[in-house]
Formats: C-alpha cells, structure tokens, sequence
C-alpha cells in the first residue's frame, strides 16, 4: 500500500486539493459509517437467519421472540439492568484500546472482583449502613479489578512482554481463583451448593422508583461520560492516544510510557472491577462457583463497532443487553442453547473484518483501531 | 485488404523487431496514460517509452504525477485511459504480481521490508521456487547482487533494526533477486552518500551493458546529468519535455541544468526565478562567524550500546559553541541515529557524560532535556515525529501536553492551540487547510515543516537536525535549510546529521564524520572541505 500512500501524498500537495477535499470526506464519513457500524451487524443478522434455517428454526420468529423477549412487556428493564455492567467493562476496554494496549483478561478481572464482592458484602452487611456498605463494596470491586492487571502491566511497561498473552493468563488465574474462593472461604455454610453467602435483598443497590432497573446504570452512565471527558479534554487522554498511535512517538515527545502503560490498565481494571460490583449487587447478592457470563466476549466487538468512543458505544450496548436477554427467550422458545447468542456476537466480528478490508480498499479512511476514527469524525465536524 | 497474413509469417516479424537494435524497441511504452483521482487529474496524456540499456530520468515536482506514473506500471493503481506495451506488446497490468511477472520491478522510496525478519529472510520471501527454501543458494545470490551494488549486508541482522539507508540498499537487492529487466527506483540517492551515489551510478552503468531499463526518479538535477540518459519532465500530471540521449551528451551541463529547471518550472516566471535564485543559496558557502568559546554542548566519550543490527557508539568526544553549525556527515548507519538519539535523551548512555551548558544531562528523561531548551528533528517524520491520525494543531503542541497555555489544569483549550496552530502554519508557509486538517493528508514537506515549527517555536536553544532535507523536492529543501540557518542566527546551537555531503557544506560551521560508531575527525568547513571529509568516510583517521 505504500505507493497508494505516496500517490495520496501527491495529490494532496497539489493546488486543487484543497477544494476537492471536504466533499470527498464527507461522502466518505456516511458510507463509512454504513459499511463499518452498521454493515457487520446487518450481516451477522442475516447469516444468522441462514443458519436458523439450516436447523430447521424459522427465524422471523426467532429474531420476533428475541425482539419481544428482550424489549416488549417491561423486558427492556431487563435490558437496561444488563446494560451497567456491559457498559462499565466496554468503558473501562476503551481506555486501554485508546492506548493501543489489549487488555484480553477482563473476565478473569471480572469474576475475580465479583468473587471478592460477593464473599465480603454479606459479612459487612450487619456492620455497616446499606448505602456505606455498597459504597465500600464498589470500591473494592473497582480496587480488585485493578490489582488483577498489575502484573501484565508492569511486565509490559519494564520487560515489554507482550499483553495478550500475559492478560489472557490472568484470566485463567483469576477464573480459578474465583472458584477456589467461592467453594472455600466464602462458601455458604448453610448450603451445599457451591456458592457465596446471600445478601440480603434489601441490601442490594437501590431500584429506579417505579422500575426494577437498579441504579447500577447510573454508574455506568456517569462512568462513560467521565471517560469520555477523560479521552476528549484532558492531558492524560491526549497522551493515551499518543501511545495508542505508535510507542516511539511517545517515547519522542517525552511522554512517561511505562507510567501511561499501567495507569491505563489500572484504569480499565478498575471499570471492570465495577462492573462485577453492579452485577453481583444489582442482580444476584452471591456469586455460584460456576458463574460465568463472559461478558468481556460480548463487549470486545462492541467497543470497535463503536470507533471506541465511550458514549458511541452505548446504544451497541443497548443493543447487545437486548439480544442477550431476547436471546435466552427465543432460544427457549425454539429449543436451542442460549449461546445461540454467541454465533451472533461471533458473526458480528467476523463480518467487521470484512468491513474494515472492504472500507480499506475504498480507501475511506478511519479504522477500527485506536485514535483514527475519532479524530477523524471531529475533523470533518469543525469543516 | 481481405488476406491475412500466414501466421508464420507474424511470428518472424515479431521476432525480427525484438531482435532490433535497442533503440528500436522500447522495453515498456506508456501510450496516453490518463488518472484521475478525487478532484485531480494525477496524470494526464502521457506517453513516455523506456528502453533497455537506457537510464530514463523522471522529474517533477512533488504532485508532478511521477508516483502515480510509476504505480500505474508497477500495477498498483490502474489507469483511466491509455495503453502500456511491453516489447511492442500491448499489456494490461493488472496488480504488482502482474508486473513483477513481465519483468517490471519497483524499489520505493519507503521501506516495504517485514522488520521482524532477517535481511535474508526478506529476500526469500515470495521469490517461490518451490517450497521448501534455499537459504544457502539465496545467501549465495545475495553476496553476489551485494558484491555488484558494492555494499556490505549482513544476511542474518533483523531487517527492522537496520538504518533506512541499509533497507534501502536490500530493497534494490530484492528488486534484481528475480532478474527483472525493468527497473523503477523512486528516488534512489535521496539516503546515500557521495561515495554511495557514485557505486549506484557504476551499477547502473552494469545494468545498462545487461540489457536493462532503469527508470530514476529523482529530484536533483546533478543526478539527472550525470547519471541519465533520457530525461522526461513531469509537471501538473502532464509530460512538458522530454531530452533524447544525443541532446543530452551534447550539451554542457550549466546549460542542462537551465533547460531541466527551466521545463519543471515553465510557465511561471516568479517560481523560476526563485528557484534561480535558491540554486545560487546552495553554490554560496557560509561565511565564517566568531562564536563564543565556551561549548554549548560537551559529550565526553559517550558510548551507546548497539541494538540488534546498529553499530551503537563508541568513545565519541565532541564540543560544539553556542550558535554554532555542527554538521555530522557519513555513511547512514553508522551511529547517527545512535548519537542524535542519545543526545535527545531517547536512548539510555552506555559510558560517557552529555554536557549541556555545562550542565550534566546524560541522566534526564526526554522531557526534562525538553524543558532545557534541547530539541530532536527525528528523521523518522511519520513513525515519531508526528501522529498521523491528531490535527496538524494537535501535532505542533504534542510535547506541550499538558503544559500551559495549551492545558490549564489538565484541561485542554482548543482555542489556544488553534492560535498557535493557524499562526504557525503561517510563519512557517504549511500547506494546510487549517490547524484542524489531519496530518497524515499532508505531503512529506508539509509535514517536515510541521515538525520544525514545533521543535523551534518554543524556545530552543540546541536543536539535533537529523537528516532534515531527506525526501524532499527542491523548494522545500531550501526552506527547511533556510530555517536551520535563521535559528543558528538566532543563537540557536544546531546539530545537522545528514548523508548528503553538499548540504552540510552548505550549512556548517564544522563538520564531523562518524565511520562505524566511531568520530573520524573534524573538518572547519571551507574550499578544502569536502575532499577531507570525503576521505575521512572512507574510514581515513585525520591528523
């Protein structure tokens, strides 16, 4: 592609670029949000009808159940809930993707944290007030998520050993661990069953007057406006991006990389952290050994169909809370595994490497990797 | 008319016309290529033949249509309209494989190496005989191309961790590794040496007496003298002359040189008056200044510990005064990364002690040497000097992040840094829409002067120029020296690292020659300066 970039070069340098060049972007921007946000889902969808068919589902009704199943008759308060901790992890993925770093161990960091919640929150129930304790319980949840991405964080920043392999591993750690914690310390005496102490009911997070939704998406809100302020209007995002673009230009300009490495992993620990809080304190009050939603699965595709923009991303999360909670409806209903689901997560990104190859060869700019896309999108916005 | 011709009969036509003198068939024949691209006509009309045993020059301008000319034949990008035909027959080139197939191979002028290989792994890749590999027969070709270009490779270094002038040099490798007969070099010289220019230009010489094109894109017409054999102008994506062999040896080259600029920049007057002009600037050697004594800039017997396939340093000494020119000459990769980057604080020391207004900095961070006074012109402009995706405007303050007026308690004030941004572009002539364009649009000279006004817009008081003129055409090359000669009027101590001997002639107070991570010598810069510093890159250690 070198050659296409030289040819780019020389046009640019030419006298007529300068007029030819808002109207090409534009038409360049609505196409290229088409075929890169929008196009894999469309795709995934109809693959997925493909295969309904091959299995001898029909799937108007399927993609019918998932629709009544996940947003008509009150459901979309089902959705809702499952957004907060869909949005916090996909929120806390996007810092560390802004920084080019790929922070795969986020459900080892979720159930870890979760693990850690569920164990402590019925021991301090009695101790302390509802709104203190939960307070707390985010806190160390956020803390926990944190301290999971120490390692692959500092191996990364002093020895640059490689994050995916490292994240991955810690994954599998904390996976384990959480259910040797589960089964041994913080099992339930009273039970046989595998699981934490119960919260009480009345302890766990407040609901929304007049709904079931729990306040955990307030949090998740306010987290992805606070990550927003934090990617868009100050140092510390700038740097992020910087890093994100290419380590030897940050090395360049001066900036701390091994200091921007781990304080963007902590960051993204952290939100994942607190998505566990606002799971296990929303929904359930214990944690079983088993459990394990992979919600770091689901997100990773949403955040780059989102360009990695914190508030972009939330009506993919909308959108995915939805499917999932559908989902487990229609699949019931036609008799197949609620992972169903998963095929269309799967297809989803399949279809956004096909976009993001196709998109290239229109050369229309913008990818789905860190720094591009958002820079771009402000660019045209300020012309 | 109604009979054909018997076949056979085609056949010894076909045959009797390959058979022809050279000058007969050209070798490939671009008849009308026409393309367009989003609101410019890249290349218009043009037609232009190449020959076997001929050195064709292309010239241009940057946006003259050459790149794009040379995609077309080297079947990156197709044409609108028009025909290429290759030993008479019309081809259709329809990607690089295709072209590669009919003998047309192109060496760019960036690297298109896999840095995490080996130098030799690079050659194997995709020469396919078969599947399995031959490393000894490629270690074999490679030491025999190495010994006719006359460079020395080191088969097992990792490709990434070369200079880009050594990648170069494999790249003109690779391009012959499969015998091609047509060869495209896109601004060969612009990384070599004198000595280096000189090897490359008896290579062409026993690539001509083997039958094969060369097409020589370049920028400067001392080349295009010496070295070509026809010579085609570019201008405005159309072809506005060409100069056949004959014409070419027969007249001297002042008069050449004239009639080249004259076609590159016909049509208008001011532009080729200007370029006169700026021609005169580089014949005009400095004159001589008084300085101050006391050194600016001290390294006492820094050593850097090499990486993977670098030289690093080695016991380099040097004192350089306030405001002075210090030019680094030598072959690429010899330590001038190595030293530029040690002084800029990249890269940590391995021995030794960096002196900086008699201040110890060999310990500081990049930053701390920033807010000093200490500025690095990278030679790398788009892996790190600029962010390709960030605004022109985000670009010019990138080591100002977080720093007032631009930041104000970690906030960011878009409205200053457009100030600065637009005023900037100003001062330093950037050809961009605004302080909001994205970088990565601008062309190569653009973005250089990006990167200058950054790194001396902000109160600098030494600045480490490395390779600052590299890739660029003719005008931008003299607004770039033009700025580095204003600074060191300014008070501004200046390093200049470059391969190209005549710009630090040009530019220096002294000039220095690194040979193999080692200083070689000083040379005080005057008449007699460019054969002691040509001898000192030879590896000759002065008195």
């Amino acid at each position: 592609m070198t050659e296409t970039t030289t040819a780019a070069a020389e046009i640019q340098s030419s006298p007529t670029a300068a007029l030819a060049e808002p109207r090409a972007r534009q038409l360049g921007v609505g196409a290229d949000f088409l075929l890169r946000s929008v196009l894999p889902l469309v795709l995934a969808v109809g693959t997925g009808a493909i295969v309904l068919v091959a299995i001898g589902v029909d799937p108007i009704q399927y993609y019918k159940d998932i629709y009544s199943g996940g947003i008509q008759f009150g459901a979309w308060q089902d959705s809702v809930m499952r957004m907060a901790p869909l949005l916090l992890m996909a929120v806390g993925l996007i810092v560390v993707f802004r920084a080019g770093i790929w922070n795969l161990g986020m459900d080892g960091q979720f159930l870890f944290a979760g693990a850690i919640v569920s164990g402590t929150a019925p021991l301090l129930e009695h101790h302390l007030p509802n709104t203190l304790n939960l307070i707390v319980m985010f806190l160390l949840a956020g803390a926990v998520g944190a301290a999971w991405t120490i390692v692959p964080a500092v191996l990364k920043a002093r020895y640059e050993l490689n994050e995916i392999i490292t994240t991955l591993m810690m994954t599998f750690i904390g996976i384990n661990l959480a259910q040797v914690l589960v089964k041994g310390p913080f099992q339930d005496p009273t039970t046989t069953t595998p699981q934490t102490r119960t919260l009480d009911f009345r302890a766990l997070l407040p609901s929304i007057p007049g709904t079931r939704i729990h306040v955990g998406i307030f949090v998740a809100a306010f987290a992805a406006l606070l990550v927003w302020f934090l990617m868009s209007r100050t140092s510390f995002g700038l740097r992020l991006q910087v890093l994100g673009a290419s380590v030897r230009a940050a090395r360049h300009m001066g900036l701390d990389v091994p200091r921007l490495i781990i304080g963007s992993f902590l960051i993204s620990g952290l939100f994942v952290g607190l998505a566990a809080a606002a799971e296990i304190l929303g929904i359930w009050g214990y944690q079983r050994a088993d459990y394990n939603p992979a919600f770091g699965l689901w997100v990773v595709p949403l955040v780059f169909l989102a360009r990695l923009h914190p508030i972009g991303v939330v009506p993919y999360v909308f959108l995915l809370a939805a499917v999932s909670i559908g989902g487990d409806y229609a699949a019931q209903n036609a008799n197949l595994t609620p992972r169903f689901t998963l095929l269309l997560v799967g297809l989803t990104l399949l279809y956004m490497a096909l976009s993001e190859w196709l998109a290239r060869r229109r050369e229309l700019g913008g990818s789905y990797l860190p720094g591009v896309a958002a820079r771009r999108r402000r660019a045209v916005a300020r012309a | 008319m109604g009979r054909r011709k018997p076949p056979h009969q085609a056949t010894r036509s076909t045959m009797a016309t390959t058979l022809e003198p050279q000058q007969q068939t050209a070798a490939v024949e671009l008849i009308g290529i026409t393309k367009s691209f989003p609101g410019v006509l890249a290349n218009d009309r043009i037609s232009l033949a190449v020959r076997r045993g001929e050195v064709h020059c292309l010239l241009g301008e940057n946006g003259a249509g050459k790149s794009t000319l040379m995609s077309i034949l080297s079947g990156m990008v197709r044409p609108d309209e028009g025909a290429i035909r290759i030993d008479g027959r019309e081809v259709e080139i329809s990607s690089p494989r295709r072209a590669l197939e009919l003998g047309i191979a192109m060496v760019y002028q960036h690297t298109t190496l896999v840095p995490t290989l080996t130098v030799l792994e690079n050659l194997m890749l995709g020469t396919g005989d078969g599947v399995r590999l031959n490393a000894r027969r490629s270690r074999e070709r490679l030491a025999e191309l190495a010994g006719a270009l006359g460079v020395d490779i080191d088969p097992g270094a990792t490709t990434g961790a070369l200079s880009l002038g050594q990648q170069q040099q494999i790249e003109i490798i690779k391009a012959l590794w499969r015998g091609s007969r047509v060869l495209i070099l896109d601004e060969p010289t612009s990384m070599l040496t004198p000595q280096g220019v000189e090897e490359l230009a008896k290579v062409l010489v026993r690539l001509k007496a083997q039958g094969l094109a060369v097409v020589f894109i370049t920028h400067k017409l001392h080349e295009t003298i010496a070295m070509g054999d026809r010579v085609s102008v570019l201008r405005g994506g159309r072809l506005v002359g060409a100069i056949e062999p004959e014409e070419l040896r027969a007249a001297g080259s002042e008069e050449l040189h004239e009639r080249i600029v004259n076609l590159m920049f016909r049509g208008d007057a001011d532009e080729a008056e200007e370029v006169a002009e700026l021609q005169e600037q580089v014949e005009g050697r400095r004159t001589r200044r008084s300085l101050p004594a006391d050194p600016q800039l001290e390294l006492d017997r820094v050593s850097v510990a090499p990486q993977p396939g670098e030289i690093g340093l080695h016991d380099v000494s040097l004192e350089i005064r306030p405001g002075e020119i210090f030019g680094i000459a030598g072959v690429d990769g010899n330590g001038q990364r190595e030293l530029a980057e040690v002084i800029a604080g990249q890269r940590p020391l391995a021995a030794g002690e960096i002196l900086f207004g008699g201040l110890s900095i060999g310990r500081l961070k990049v930053a701390q040497r920033e807010k000093l006074g200490l500025r690095y012109v990278t030679d790398d402009r788009l892996g790190e000097g600029t962010v390709s995706a960030l605004s022109v405007g985000l670009n010019l303050v990138l080591k100002q992040i977080g720093h007032p007026p631009f930041w104000q308690r970690g906030r960011i004030r878009h409205g200053e840094i457009e100030a600065t941004g637009r005023r900037l572009i100003d001062e330093y002539e950037i050809k961009a829409g605004g302080p909001g364009t994205r970088i990565g649009t601008l062309s190569g000279g653009n973005t250089q002067k990006v990167v200058l006004a950054r790194e001396l817009s902000f109160d600098p008081k030494l600045a480490v120029y490395n390779k600052p003129t590299y890739g660029l055409d003719i005008k931008t090359t003299q607004a770039v020296r033009e700025r580095i000669r204003l600074q060191a009027e300014e008070g501004v101590t200046s390093v200049v690292i470059s391969t190209d001997l005549e710009e630090l002639l040009d530019l220096c107070d002294r000039i220095a020659v690194l040979s193999r991570g080692r200083l070689t010598g000083v040379v005080e810069n005057g008449p007699a300066a460019a054969g002691q510093v040509a001898e000192l890159m030879v590896g000759r250690i002065a008195a």
